[in-house]
């Protein structure tokens, strides 16, 4: 029996066993909408395209699945861009399908008509435009296919309207072949004893565990071959969580606003072990001057980020869980040395500066971890709340660590807590943002209250951008410019008509109970916290020093 | 430095727009790019000419690959390979001068494919130097127009390039 285009479409995504759509309708995309009457994917209606994206993001980062998403043509389309490009920089499996105009009218600047093929192509890892309603099988299956195999990323796959209602015979290819893409999953041998041979006879080794070390669910691995070599090991923020904060070999977050101890640790080693990082430049600062005594081994699975911003001595290209266990068998035991005790002083407790009874967001967070064992998973927003949640929030899972590394995208955590919250029904999670990016996508609480999810927001409300006015103070001798809100909205009402739970507290004294509240409540819960704009995030490096070069570190 | 640069790509729309993006988008500099058919018609296959040094060779090889409708990148050594490019160039050509710019011509084997009243376009093919001794030797008589294909190479011998088919 034939099926239309749409039918054959969502029968492909069953067959890749999708359960959730993240997602909003339009015209071109009616057939697609209408086949879906009849199928048991869950569609969720977000409150905007950016929100659907960002959602599938969420539920990719926490499921380990790829996330889907859809939107119309055209404003539906452009919508998504963002998403879209923020899944791309942080290596993000996410399917996106968005409706086109119909193939005959293509290129005539039709109502609702964009060329997203051609905007998306130089974030996308592949994107398809479908002319054949028989290719829409195999396409699918490419897509999902590229998009969590090797370095994961979005894929996008428009569908003109004429296409998802021609009929077709549906048949679901059982393999991909594509001869141009052919990820290299086993590192090297030799490069493999080469690098456990550098681990052994070097004094000062460190790993550097990046965002590779979540995707590659690699945490145990990375555990085994740090302790039995005794190596320190600090993280990148995308790598936030691939190792537990309470262990005693983890020196912090490295990088830019990165502890003093990770920073130091990194510069003063003599063999880097990176691993599923890319040394982005907001990780390393000024290159001259980065560790400037270490021999790098670089794993990583995409062969293009291997010397692109370091010279690596051993590359190893691969997936980071296979290499880190075949170099765990050949590394020596290793007891805590000199340089395990030395370092082990560089570690400090950061004790927040309480000077007035004025709510301390640092002293906040750790509170929150305290209270809740690290163990929630916490998406962040972009800004100063998103450094101190890295910074400070214990965390001791991987993959519990949600938030917009290589783009930045604010707006990102609300949506992505969705996703998040419905891939791991059971998890607490928890949306610590800023009054600025919380009011990029806040029209999502309608989405989290429509389907039930007890999404918890902390929002440190600075009435301002705190961290762009961070920037205006050290590079622009503090000549503020469009970062103090003249109008700030009452975000306990706004939450509330939202069906939300909501609270404000302003010192230092209510931060306990306010978290056991938002704790124990059942539903979806918002706690504002009036913080002080002048409240910065440090350590910071300044652009262009070397990263142990640390303001207030 | 200039380095050629042999691609074999999906012979699909768009994949021309995805390399040409990628170029811009990294800041690479392409000197010249040919594209066409190959033997097989499913594949073509881009001759690309880029400026920079090593690391920006390696990058443009590694970037080229991640793309999924790229099959294969091979950099061509010039020592082991045949390059050519073909230009057509129509120069000022009074009867009076005529003679002597058909000598040259000659000398160059290089061919004339049109003549007016007072121009006449010739076509030559050869490599760089080949073609910029030539060009040198005709611009004192008035060069109206020149165009050139950009660079084809292929590797000398039985070595050639090729994607090993499974299946
Ligand atoms: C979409 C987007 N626009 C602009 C920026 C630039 N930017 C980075 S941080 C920031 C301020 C964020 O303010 P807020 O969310 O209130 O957080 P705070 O720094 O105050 O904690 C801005 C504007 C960005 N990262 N993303």
């Amino acid at each position: 029996m034939k099926i239309t285009g749409a039918q054959a479409l969502i029968r492909s995504l069953e067959l890749e066993k999708v359960k959730f759509i993240f997602g909003y309708p339009g015209g071109a995309i009616l057939p697609v909408y209408d086949s879906l009457n009849y199928s048991k994917i869950k569609h969720i209606l977000t409150r905007s395209e950016q929100g659907a994206a960002h959602a599938a993001s969420g539920y990719a980062r926490v499921s380990g699945k790829v996330g889907v998403c859809m939107a119309t043509s055209g404003p539906g389309a452009t919508n998504l861009v963002t998403g879209i490009a923020t899944a791309y920089m942080d290596s993000i499996p996410i399917v996106a399908i968005t409706g086109q105009v119909s193939t005959a009218v293509i290129g005539r600047d039709v109502f609702q008509e964009v060329d997203i093929t051609g905007a998306t192509a130089p974030f996308t890892k592949h994107n398809f435009l479908v002319k054949d309603a028989d290719d829409i099988p195999r396409i699918v299956k490419e897509a999902f296919y590229i998009a969590s195999t090797g370095r994961p990323g979005p894929v996008l796959i428009d569908l003109p309207k004429d296409v998802a209602d021609t009929k077709i015979d549906f048949k679901y290819p059982e393999k991909v072949t594509l001869r141009g893409y052919k990820p290299n999953i086993i590192g090297h041998p030799l490069q493999i004893s080469r690098a456990a041979e550098m681990i052994n006879q070097c004094q000062r080794p460190v790993i550097c565990a990046g965002g590779g070390i979540n995707t590659s669910r690699a945490e145990q691995e990375l555990m085994k071959l740090a302790e039995k070599g005794s190596i320190p090991v600090v993280t990148t923020l995308m790598g936030t969580g691939s190792f537990p904060t309470d262990h005693p070999l983890y020196m912090g977050m490295m990088g830019m606003h990165g502890l003093s101890s990770a920073n130091k640790t990194i510069t003063e080693a003599d063999l880097i072990i990176a691993a599923g990082a890319r040394f982005a430049d907001r990780t390393i600062g000024k290159v001259e001057g980065f560790a400037p005594e270490a021999k790098i081994i670089h794993i990583d699975i995409d062969p293009a980020e291997i010397g692109k911003n370091i010279h690596a001595h051993t590359p190893i290209v691969g997936d980071v869980k296979q290499i880190l266990e075949e170099i765990g068998k050949n590394v020596k035991d290793k007891k805590p040395s000199k340089w395990n005790e030395y370092i082990a002083g560089l570690k400090e407790k950061f004790i927040a500066n309480i000077d007035n009874n004025l709510l301390n967001p640092v002293e906040f967070i750790q509170q929150l971890s305290n209270k809740t064992k690290g163990k929630a998973i916490i998406t962040t927003e972009v800004g100063c709340h998103q450094m101190w949640t890295a910074q400070h929030y214990e965390f001791t899972k991987p993959r519990t660590f949600i938030s917009s590394g290589g783009l930045g995208t604010m707006g990102y955590g609300l949506p992505a807590a969705i996703g998040a919250q419905i891939a791991q029904e059971d998890m607490m999670i928890i949306n610590i943002c800023g009054d600025g990016s919380f009011q990029m996508n806040l029209t999502e609480m309608a989405t989290a209250v429509e389907n039930n999810l007890s999404i918890k927001v902390v929002l440190f409300n600075n009435s301002g951008l705190g961290l762009v006015r961070q920037l205006q103070e050290f590079y622009c001798e503090k000549r503020y410019n469009q970062v103090h809100f003249g109008f700030v909205p009452d975000f306990v009402k706004i939450a509330e008509s939202y069906g939300f739970k909501a609270m404000r507290i302003q010192k230092q004294e209510e931060i306990l109970s306010a978290i056991d509240s938002l704790i124990s409540e059942k539903g979806p819960f918002l706690l504002e916290c009036i913080v002080d704009i002048d409240e910065n995030v440090y350590p910071m490096v300044l652009n262009g020093s070397p990263i142990n070069d640390m303001i207030g570190g | 430095m200039k380095t050629t640069i042999s691609v074999l790509v999906e012979n699909h729309p768009g994949v021309l727009f995805r390399i040409a993006g990628l170029f811009s988008r990294r800041g690479f500099n392409i000197d010249s790019l040919a594209v066409g058919t190959t033997e097989n018609p499913d594949i073509s296959r881009i001759t690309i000419v880029v400026e920079g040094d090593e690391y920006i060779v390696e990058q443009v090889k590694k970037q080229l690959n991640k793309l999924v409708d790229v099959i294969k990148v091979s950099k061509i050594i010039p020592e082991d390979s045949v390059t050519r490019e073909l230009v057509l160039i129509k120069v000022d050509a009074e009867p009076q001068v005529r003679s002597e710019i058909i000598h040259m011509a000659e000398i160059f084997r290089a061919n004339i494919v049109d003549v007016s009243r007072k121009s006449m376009t010739i076509e030559l093919t050869g490599d760089k130097n080949k073609i910029s001794a030539f060009e040198e030797l005709l611009k004192p008589f008035g060069i109206k127009e020149l165009v050139r294909t950009g660079i084809i190479a292929v590797n000398r011998g039985a070595n050639s390039i090729k994607i090993e088919e499974e299946n």
